[in-house]
């Protein structure tokens, strides 16, 4: 009764409701900035241990990843692969399905664009090869999600796990074809055959940017759009946010299953062709950049809003490619970035810890 | 067996609630509840599942806080901030479901919960669980596995465990549920031998026949609300028989505050709007079956499902919305048959199914109210277009909704998870009555609301019935059924035991087939 009372009918919003909002809006802000601050200072004290200046290193980083024209270029490139990946785990983690076989899903997509491309330029037009591999890559993805799928949709199994097992295997099964079937003769490297530069997708005017990082921004924000405003995404959010709520909706909870991990596979997929016939050309034998693991932070600090997430994965490029330009100038190694994220998603855990008492507290 | 009647009274109460309440979203669990707790007396604490025995015990044990209200230990206002803390005062509590390590001995699991930098006195402990033991008449191997007792054992351990701390009330919590017929018996005459050395026992049940065997004082619960109590000393004088009846009286009986009975009235119409022939569920590992249920709803008519929860009412509601499985029967609607369609081609043939698992299946907690209110339609126009959400056309039928059905919010982009219990089955019953509603399932409708929504949808659901669609009532509230249904099926074990005309003598009718006695 209480409670009822203190409600009020729905009216048209006034002054204080705007002034309200505002306040909300900053204190969003404060606790999405405050744990990156917070924790660029506890990475910094990281930094100190070991022998190395703080401010050295995230100058260097800044330099080299944002301020560089080459740097820059190199981040926004960067960007293409991460952008798909980041919009697979969107559409998997706001459905409510883990889906931690990105790494598998990536090389396999990579390595069958890798296996596909250099053969189809020579018997079609450049961008019917690419079209084709990048298809193909896509459907390779998907395969390979398949049986977590099917797990998951009929007979309730984890999909942590298993997608987690799948992507060992596939990371390993990725390797194992690039060394043994797709493995180029004419070079003493083992890798696959290469594309040549001037049949990979184009780059953006008179840059260095791949156009692939177009296609990842056109993928984020159509699977921003299709999850927020869409019948589609409305019923995988449901699915996502109570299942309990969709099999009384009437929704086909398996079917929708199915979908969710074919969609996130295969935009995981894409992110990996993308940057083979983008940006690498080929595959080497051992190749795994661990894209997949490095983004899921990413996802979960943008709270899995695609427009945050494209913010989020050029601070994550940035300070890959800067950290990978300070591994080779400074010593620190380069995986030092993902110590970075780990420390900024942990800082942000506890600013949502923070929020939510804070929350409470204001509510009582 | 009795106390003699003088003791208990020159007792003060060890613990006092003082009309004492607790929400949780979206329920009522205890409504300005009051109990007084003697030393000498076995309190029995009756109630049916939601009835909110659990929720007081969480507050008894330091596990939940009341939202308003008073506790008082020994007079003294004091709140019970923790289980260490409630044990600390001396109050300890025996769990539905066993709270002993089963790999470890007996002895080991008594020595848990001591200070964590000192070495266990297990030789001490030993001695003083066996001087326990011995007095209170029950064995227990010390140095046995717990995983090799028997359930009654292991609740004896517990027992004992709980007056290690030096307990001076004990509270058991469904403690029969798991036991043998020989072992509630023991457990009776332990119980008995507790309350002769001064303790103070409450003991929780849903049965009856427990609280007349077992109880001293005997306090009934029903939807949150304490609706009596019997005393001692007037309990001593009653015999079995009339005490089960008093009992009986106080769960299914009228309360102060309910609705006056006031049924629909029909026009003569008798056409079978819902049919239901021979509709048979089969049991799941944590449900009960259907066997063969037939009925049928006429237009205009309320048709009350009545029956102690957990014996199939929610399987029946499921298995008819097309959300369960059957594995025979058939379900028509205005004489088309529905077993071959899946929940949305049901409801918008206009079957609807008002789920009393509001919260759990009926709402997503963190979407706004506006989006909760077509959580069954989405996709369908005019809300969607081509699979594009329409936001203006979705926030107009939303405050429409809001408007017509009298939901208080702050705004229809409030998450419905804030909302009152009483405001979500708003929402519900506006998802449900909406575009072409024919035959509507409420099941438990009033379940945790307070007195005026209770009110409300009682008269919400007459009023549909005024205009001619079937209902099929589903509830534990005996009083609610007989306060507005033409008929009421009893289900027991998943059965139909008896269709009975509401009337004068309905109430005893169902009553007694409640508790699975001839009409």
């Amino acid at each position: 009764m209480n409670q009822q009372a203190t409600e009020t009918r729905v009216g048209a919003p006034d002054a204080a409701q705007a002034a309200t909002r505002r306040n909300e809006l900053l204190w969003r802000v404060a606790i999405t900035i405050g744990p990156i601050v917070a924790s660029l200072a506890i990475a910094g004290c990281v930094l100190l241990a070991v022998g190395v200046n703080p401010l050295t290193y995230y100058a260097y980083v800044v330099d080299r990843g944002l301020l560089s024209p080459l740097g820059l270029q190199q981040t926004l490139t960067r960007m293409a692969p991460l952008l798909f990946i980041a919009s697979g785990l969107i559409v998997a983690f706001r459905s409510g399905m883990w889906n931690l076989g990105g790494d598998g899903q990536y090389l396999l997509g990579a390595v069958a664009a890798a296996a596909i491309a250099p053969v189809f330029v020579q018997v079609m037009p450049g961008w019917l090869a690419l079209f084709l591999s990048f298809v193909i890559a896509t459907a390779v993805a998907i395969a390979w999600s398949i049986v977590p799928a099917l797990l998951r949709a009929y007979q309730g199994v984890n999909e942590i796990i298993t997608t987690l097992m799948m992507s060992f295997l596939g990371v390993s099964f990725a390797n194992v074809l690039v060394k043994l079937v797709f493995l180029d003769p004419g070079t003493t490297v083992p890798q696959t055959r290469t594309l040549p530069v001037d049949d990979r997708l184009p780059r953006l005017f008179d840059t260095t940017v791949t156009s692939g990082l177009v296609l990842g921004l056109v993928a984020i924000i159509a699977v921003h759009l299709v999850m927020t405003r869409t019948s589609f995404g409305l019923r995988l959010r449901v699915v996502g946010a109570n299942p309990n709520a969709a099999v009384h909706g009437g929704l086909n909870v398996p079917g929708l299953t199915l979908a969710v991990f074919a969609i996130s596979a295969g935009l995981i997929g894409m992110g990996g062709a993308i940057d083979i016939i983008g940006v690498q050309g080929n595959v080497r034998a051992d190749w795994n950049p661990a894209y997949g693991m490095a983004v899921i932070p990413v996802v979960f600090l943008a709270r899995m809003n695609g427009f945050a997430a494209i913010g989020f994965v050029f601070l994550l490029s940035v300070l890959s490619i800067g950290g990978e330009s300070a591994a080779r100038r400074l010593g620190v190694p380069q995986h030092f970035t993902l110590v970075l994220v780990s420390i900024v998603l942990i800082t942000l855990a506890i600013a949502e810890y923070l929020d939510h008492r804070f929350n409470e507290k204001r509510r009582a | 067996m009795k106390p003699t009647p003088d003791r208990p009274q020159s007792q003060p109460p060890i613990i006092t609630l003082d009309s004492v309440t607790k929400r949780f979203p979206g329920v009522v669990a205890n409504d300005s509840v009051d109990l007084e707790i003697r030393a000498g007396e076995v309190h029995v604490l009756l109630g049916e599942n939601g009835a909110g025995k659990s929720t007081l015990i969480g507050m008894l044990s330091g596990l939940l806080q009341p939202d308003s209200g008073r506790i008082l230990v020994d007079g003294v206002e004091t709140p019970i901030r923790s289980p260490s803390h409630a044990l600390s005062m001396g109050i300890g509590t025996v769990f539905q479901h066993n709270m002993l390590v089963p790999t470890l001995t007996v002895a080991e699991n008594l020595a848990l919960g001591g200070d964590w930098w000192r070495r266990p006195r297990i030789a001490e402990l030993t001695v003083r669980a066996s001087q326990i033991a011995q007095q209170l008449g029950i064995e227990i191997n010390l140095d046995a596995r717990v995983s090799e007792l028997s359930l009654g054992e292991q609740q004896q351990v517990e027992i004992v465990r709980a007056l290690l701390r030096d307990s001076r009330l004990l509270i058991l919590d469904e403690a029969t549920s798991m036991l043998t017929p020989k072992g509630i018996e023991e457990l009776g005459a332990l119980m008995r031998r507790l309350v002769d050395r001064g303790l103070a026992v409450v003991f929780i049940t849903h049965k009856l026949g427990e609280a007349a065997d077992f109880g001293d004082r005997v306090s009934v619960l029903k939807l949150g609300r304490k609706v009596g109590e019997i005393a001692p000393e007037r309990l001593s004088r009653l015999d079995r028989s009339e005490l089960v009846d008093e009992i009986v009286a106080m769960m299914f009986g009228r309360q102060a505050g309910d609705a006056a009975v006031s049924i629909p009235p029909r026009s003569g119409n008798d056409d079978a709007l819902l049919d239901v022939r021979g509709l048979t569920v089969a049991r799941t590992a944590d449900a009960p079956g259907l066997e063969a249920i037939s009925f049928r709803v006429g237009e205009g008519e309320i048709l009350g499902v009545a029956g102690i929860d957990g014996n199939g009412q929610k399987q029946l509601a499921e298995a008819l919305a097309g959300q369960r499985p059957v594995i025979g029967g058939s379900v028509l609607l205005a004489g088309q048959p529905l077993d071959a369609m899946d929940v949305g081609g049901r409801r918008r043939l206009g079957l609807r199914y008002l789920t009393d698992d509001r919260l759990g299946e009926g709402t997503v907690r963190t979407f706004p109210v506006s989006i909760n209110y077509f959580l069954k339609q989405i996709g369908e126009a005019p809300l969607w277009r081509g699979g594009v959400e329409r936001a203006g056309e979705i926030d107009r039928r939303a405050r429409e909704l809001t408007h017509r059905y009298d939901v208080r919010a702050a705004s229809i982009a409030t998450p419905i998870g804030r909302l009152s219990g009483g405001n979500i089955q708003k929402v519900l019953i506006a998802r449900e009555l909406a575009d072409g509603a024919r035959a509507v399932i409420f099941n438990k409708p009033t379940y945790g609301l307070d007195l005026a929504n209770t009110l409300a949808t009682r008269q919400r659901i007459r009023d549909i019935a005024g205009q001619g669609l079937a209902v099929l009532l589903i509830s534990t509230d005996l009083e609610e059924l007989l306060s507005m249904c033409h008929r009421i099926a009893v289900l027991s074990q998943g059965r139909i035991v008896g269709i009975v005309e509401n009337g004068d003598g309905a109430a005893e009718r169902v009553g007694r087939l409640m508790i699975g006695l001839a009409a």
